[in-house]
């Protein structure tokens, strides 16, 4: 999606646009391959998170990937299991996002614990107590899924495939789907509920988290595949047109349903301006990083898409209102995981014994440059594994002349 | 105390804080056992008596403890905030019993200013781990290498923490840090004494540590030697509980402000004291029932 904002800029020849493309793929990945190097040998030294403040940039940029995924495939099992045929020709494309985003997540997630090489131990030992324990089950379970339905959807339209075969591998598609639905509601309210069940931390701590983390996963995974299809499809026919502009016109339902629920979580706790959560509250919208929700995230990841969505019909603007929504969707998360975070449990900790050599009894927190360079490393990653997979599975974006091969 | 009696004290502690060197250290978590005698001779020739420093009387409770199987001790702690003068020794002590790095710290002391001038006092907080009796960093771990033993203590197995930091969100009184890999030698020489304080950081870095009976050379890598990457916390230095010592904090602590021992014998101090009713825990309305209590 780093890309598709990029073409918004809207660079007039496409083979400069091309080239500009691959220059930045190029120059990102090599910031980020130096800042996957340092992590390798480095550990998480050069990051900013701390004792104090543990998690930081790499976890909300996990949930957040991990949102993008699950909400793309909801998307997508939804056109399956409940036959939408407008939306039958983007099945593929969604999950395929879904299989190019949960990686990207992975990777951000992996690189932020202390031992990566033992991480296969939650596997081997797990204690099923855990929230997290249960995401790395479900997440194994999920990409296992949307691997097995790629291969089966690409299956289905080999050239010469007898059309019993073909009927047979749709029905099991379906099943496939509809396993998959429950599957990623369950990993992506789940992110919420590892936060939201954490008793010791007021701001995290409410039975909307995971809803509101479920919503957040559709919204922004939707908005990513709007974004993609006005971008990268190959016919810009009537039904293209069509296509966006429903699309549109259902990011926009779920961005006012993320709004409300947003409305509650916040206004709910902190209506009488009592009580700490009202303190953090005040601290999300008039903290230090106050742009972060009022610029980023009100602006240009509501305000903006919405006025695009309710007036215009172009495609490529539903395109840009889209992108805009799948990347500041970005801030939402951050300010769902630091916020939770930036008090001291006990007043005056932050006093207490300081750490003036690695900074890391703190409750300041920005994230580092070396935190921003793996993070844009994860995104050259995903879209390189984006790149090579639309040529793996070329009917993702069924050329003109192709009809829609999908669904009964 | 007299001259005779203070001889007997220091040569009491003396003696405990040198028989770490002699006694091999054994493994804590496989072997809790390991090493024991049944007492230390040197308080055969200490006798109780009303009045005689709170040192000696827990040391005398610990070996007691000590003599019962594991899951018949309960560690619990009391600190007497009225006592505590902020000095610090107990952080500093338990800084360099487990050769913390920096970011690491298990004990810090909390400075709580109260009103405004010229009606000011303050109320010195330090805060170990509680021990919580339910404590809520262990459930959250994915790896189960977070538990509380039987004897009520809550212990991390290095060799399993995959550093996720889990269990550093979910406790409520951030009792946990975590070990980034730093050494003090980085940045530390400035001024005059440079060079002495960056010989003396780079030695402490090689200085193994002793948590869990366990020795632990910690340096970072592409894999990092355990602590480094794991999440740490006060152990009630379990360690040298072992070794008929009390914990370092109890020892370094200049205003006997903290206490320690068996909470399951009635006759030992911390649970004569657990009772008062100025003894509080911190947060009780989480229900993580603490074994770390104070006096206010
Ligand atoms: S940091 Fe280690 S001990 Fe804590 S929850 Fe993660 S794996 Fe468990
Ligand atoms: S104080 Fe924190 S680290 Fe210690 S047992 Fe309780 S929850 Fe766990």
């Amino acid at each position: 999606m780093a890309v598709s904002s990029v073409s918004a800029i809207g660079i007039a020849s496409p083979a400069n646009r091309a080239r500009l493309l691959w220059a930045l793929w190029i120059l990102a990945a090599i910031i980020g391959g130096l800042g996957f190097l340092e992590r390798l040998l480095h550990g998480d030294q050069a990051t900013d998170f701390s004792s104090y403040i543990p998690w930081g940039l790499w976890v909300a940029a996990y949930i957040y990937f991990s949102g993008l995924s699950a909400g793309a495939f909801l998307l997508a099992a939804t056109i399956y299991v409940f036959r939408i045929r407008v939306l039958e020709p983007i099945f593929r494309l969604s999950l395929l996002l879904a299989a190019v985003t949960l990686p990207m997540g992975l990777l951000l997630i992996g690189f932020d614990l202390g031992h990566l090489e033992r991480a296969f131990l939650v596997i081997i030992r797990p204690q099923f107590h855990s929230m997290m324990a249960w995401m790395v089950w479900l997440y194994t379970a999920y990409l296992i899924l949307v691997v097995v339905m790629l291969w089966s959807s690409y299956n289905s339209d080999r050239p010469g495939r007898d059309p019993e075969a073909v009927t047979k591998d749709r029905a099991r598609l379906r099943v496939l789907a509809m396993i998959g639905i429950p599957l990623s509601i369950g990993f992506a309210g789940g992110v919420g509920a590892l936060f939201a069940t954490l008793a010791a931390r007021e701001f995290w701590h409410s039975s909307l988290f995971p809803i509101f983390f479920l919503v957040g996963a559709l919204t922004s995974g939707t908005a990513l595949v709007t974004a993609v299809v006005a971008w990268q499809w190959p016919s810009r026919d009537a039904a293209w047109k069509d296509l966006v502009t429903l699309l549109g016109r259902t990011v926009l339902v779920l961005i006012l349903i993320d709004l409300i629920l947003e409305l509650a979580e916040f206004m709910t706790p902190s209506w009488y301006q009592i009580g700490s959560f009202y303190e953090l509250t005040r601290y999300v919208l008039f903290g230090p990083y106050w742009y972060v929700f009022w610029v980023v995230h009100l602006l240009l990841g509501v305000i903006v898409p919405i006025v695009l969505l309710a007036k215009n019909r172009s495609p490529v603007v539903t395109g840009v209102a889209a992108a805009l929504v799948a990347i500041t969707f970005f801030a939402v998360r951050l300010n769902l995981v630091i916020p939770g975070l930036v008090t001291p449990e006990l007043r005056g900790l932050e006093q207490a014994y300081r750490d003036p050599i690695g900074n890391r009894l703190t409750f300041a927190y920005f994230p580092a440059w070396f935190e921003w360079q793996v993070l844009l490393g994860a995104i050259a990653f995903g879209v390189a594994l984006w790149y090579v997979l639309i040529r793996l599975f070329p009917q993702v974006l069924p050329s003109p002349a192709q009809s829609s091969e999908v669904g009964q | 105390m007299d001259r005779r009696s203070f001889l007997k004290v220091s040569g009491l502690i003396g003696g405990t804080l040198g028989a770490a060197d002699l006694l091999t250290i054994g493994d804590a978590l496989a072997n809790p056992n390991a090493d024991r005698t049944a007492s230390l001779p040197v308080l055969d020739r200490v006798k109780a008596e009303p009045g005689e420093d709170v040192l000696i009387r827990m040391q005398r409770e610990l070996v007691r403890a000590m003599n019962k199987p594991l899951e018949k001790r309960r560690w619990g702690m009391i600190i007497d905030t009225r006592k505590c003068v902020a000095c610090h020794s107990c952080t500093v002590g338990c800084i360099m019993e487990n050769k913390l790095p920096p970011g690491v710290v298990y004990r810090p002391v909390i400075d709580q200013e109260i009103g405004s001038y010229p009606n000011v006092s303050r109320r010195f907080l330090p805060r170990p781990c509680m021990q919580c009796d339910n404590p809520p960093c262990v459930p959250v771990c994915p790896v189960k290498a977070t538990w509380k033993r039987p004897d009520g203590v809550v212990v991390i197995d290095y060799n399993v923490c995959i550093g996720c930091r889990y269990c550093i969100t979910a406790c409520p009184y951030q009792a946990r840090t975590f070990d980034f890999g730093q050494n003090w030698d980085h940045n530390a020489a400035h001024g005059n004494d440079g060079g002495l304080a960056l010989e003396t950081c780079r030695k402490y870095a090689q200085e193994p540590s002793f948590e869990y009976g366990t020795t632990w050379s910690r340096s970072e890598g592409v894999i990092p030697k355990s602590p480094v990457g794991n999440a740490r916390k006060c152990t009630f230095c379990v360690h040298r509980l072992e070794h008929r010592q009390l914990p370092m904090c109890v020892t370094t602590c200049l205003g006997r402000a903290t206490l320690f021992g068996d909470l399951n014998d009635p006759a030992t101090l911390v649970s004569q004291q657990a009772v008062r009713n100025n003894a509080v825990s911190l947060k009780p309305e989480l229900g993580t029932e603490p074994k770390t209590r104070y006096l206010l």
